[in-house]
């Protein structure tokens, strides 16, 4: 008992970073994961990952004209990530390109300006800051920011769920009894997008969309429904935080990619294992129903 | 005549300036049940998007009765659906309520009965609660008419209502078809099997980009007329020159 205490309470007990990066995975989980599942449900997962790298040069010019300023690079970040999911939807619209392949060109500018900029005006602590995040240090502007984001999410989820779910699975049908439609979609992409800025904050670039769309496809081999899927979501998103940090604190390795491992292993035993897994299916196989 | 629910002035609808609809002028009246027949790609689908304002005419425009509004009811082809989207056959029915829950609305109590009533009218009794993925695609055109008719609109837009149906579930949704006629809603329907227009739908408006004819089947359904329906057709040039014609 008293080994399991030190292993899992203690270091969060004991060490103010370590709560403080709790409290910050427990709000990027709430926000993050329910965007991930509606991502994912709109055949969009490699679109966070995408969009991950085009905040990049809108951080970096923050960081250039602030230094380390929260306000700053996430408000640069914001900027640089609403201007590409603007602009490749809108060429997505008005040429040949599908927005998949528009969004790639956009976002790969996006990336290169954002190396170019952190290499030539940066150190190579600062390109790890902005790659690898820092969730052992946030402090209590960037939890209210990652606090902020969730709630701001949450909110404006609940209001847009009913368009959104439609906007989904039958689109012509939302646009023929609602201009609701420009509002779902746009509305949905600048929410992808302030999450990926929070979620730069705690765990980096290349690390953020991993807290949005491993917890949302960890949830389809838990979930039948929406709501269901959401719940898991949320419920993947922080189990694998909490799992992550104690990996991070007793291993001595790097928080955020533990974070991301952990959700991964979360992934593949939910693959496997799920009540709608590989293995659960496979089960089911050597048994039918009457009707 | 009497005031037409849709009206096609000069009407040129298309993509990337390619006119898939080529200066069609014609009048739905009110209360009409007419097929809208052609070969593919004559521009039918097209035609029902101009109705529904998503997509904007190259040229002339659409009128819709006033007293219509924009209420219109939309059957859309199966493909433009992902059913693979875990929502149940209640929750996706229930969405035809639309214009009186929005988008905040619950869907309990009346509402909850008449969602049950509009699926036990179309033979989905006890099908609320599966995904509709578990459908087959029968049993999700019923729950497409399940929803239209929950949106209780006065215009009916139908493209390809009968695809991939039994002989039995086009029967029945048929049935239904007939029963907004006689409510006097207007209904537009976008068909390919011409022994059933004769059969059951009194008017016809016969595509091949450009208007064929327009009025009473019996009138529009020629031999000579399904000919130059399929010659216009063929006659698609990806080359073509800038369209002088005027109005």
């Amino acid at each position: 008992m008293h080994d399991l205490h030190q292993m899992i309470f203690a270091p969060f007990l004991e060490f103010s970073f370590m709560r403080r990066a709790l409290a910050g995975c427990l709000a990027l989980s709430l926000g993050a994961a329910p965007v991930g599942v509606f991502l994912t449900l709109r055949r969009m997962s490699l679109m966070g990952d995408a969009m991950a790298h085009a905040i990049l040069p809108g951080t970096a010019l923050g960081f250039l004209a602030s230094g380390l300023s929260l306000g700053a690079m996430t408000f640069g970040g914001a900027l640089a990530g609403l201007a590409v999911a603007l602009a490749s939807g809108f060429v997505a619209r008005g040429t040949l390109l599908r927005e998949d392949a528009s969004l790639a060109g956009f976002y790969l500018i996006s990336l290169a300006l954002g190396v170019l900029i952190v290499s030539t005006h940066g150190s190579n602590v600062d390109l790890l800051h902005v790659l690898f995040g820092t969730v052992l240090a946030l402090d209590d502007a960037a939890l209210l920011l990652l606090a902020g984001i969730a709630s701001i999410t949450l909110v404006a989820l609940a209001m847009l769920y009913r368009p959104l779910v439609l906007e989904c699975v039958d689109p012509g049908f939302l646009r023929s009894v609602s201009r609701l439609s420009p509002l779902a979609h746009h509305g949905f992409l600048a929410l992808v997008v302030i999450n990926l800025v929070g979620g730069f904050q705690a765990l980096g670039t290349l690390m953020a969309v991993g807290i949005m769309i491993l917890p949302a496809i960890t949830a389809r081999f838990w979930a039948r429904d929406v709501a269901g899927l959401l719940a898991a979501a949320v419920i993947t998103g922080v189990a694998s935080g909490v799992a992550g940090l104690l990996f991070s604190y007793h291993a001595s390795v790097p928080s955020g990619p533990a974070i991301i491992l952990s959700a991964g292993l979360v992934f593949i035993a939910s693959l496997l294992f799920g009540p709608r897994g590989i293995v659960t299916a496979w089960l089911r196989k050597r048994t039918h129903l009457e009707a | 005549m009497s005031r037409p629910a849709v009206e096609f002035v000069n009407l040129t609808l298309g993509y990337e300036r390619h006119p898939a609809v080529h200066h069609v002028n014609a009048r739905v009246r009110r209360g009409a049940l007419i097929a809208m027949v052609g070969p593919n790609g004559a521009g039918k689908s097209t035609l029902l998007k101009g109705i529904l304002g998503e997509l904007r005419p190259l040229e002339g425009y659409i009128r819709l009765d006033a007293d219509l509004g924009r209420d219109i009811a939309y059957l859309p082809q199966q493909a433009d659906i992902d059913r693979g989207f875990p929502v149940t056959v209640f929750d996706l029915v229930a969405m035809g309520l639309w214009r009186e829950i929005g988008a905040f609305g619950g869907v309990r109590g009346a509402a909850g009965r008449r969602v049950l009533e509009a699926l036990s009218a179309v033979g989905l009794a006890g099908f609320a609660r599966r995904d509709i993925g578990a459908l087959s695609g029968g049993q999700f055109q019923r729950l497409l008419f399940a929803r239209l008719l929950l949106q209780d609109a006065p215009l009916i837009l139908l493209d390809e209502p009968f695809n991939s149906v039994d002989a039995r579930t086009a029967r029945d949704l048929m049935a239904l078809i007939e029963r907004w006629h006689r409510e006097e809603r207007t209904i537009i329907a976008v068909l390919h099997d011409l022994e059933q227009v004769r059969s059951h739908f009194p008017e016809t408006l016969l595509m091949s980009r450009e208007l064929i004819g327009c009025g009473p089947t019996g009138e529009v359904l020629t031999a000579e007329n399904l000919l130059r329906a399929r010659r216009l057709n063929e006659a698609f040039d990806e080359d073509a020159a800038v369209c002088r014609r005027r109005a």
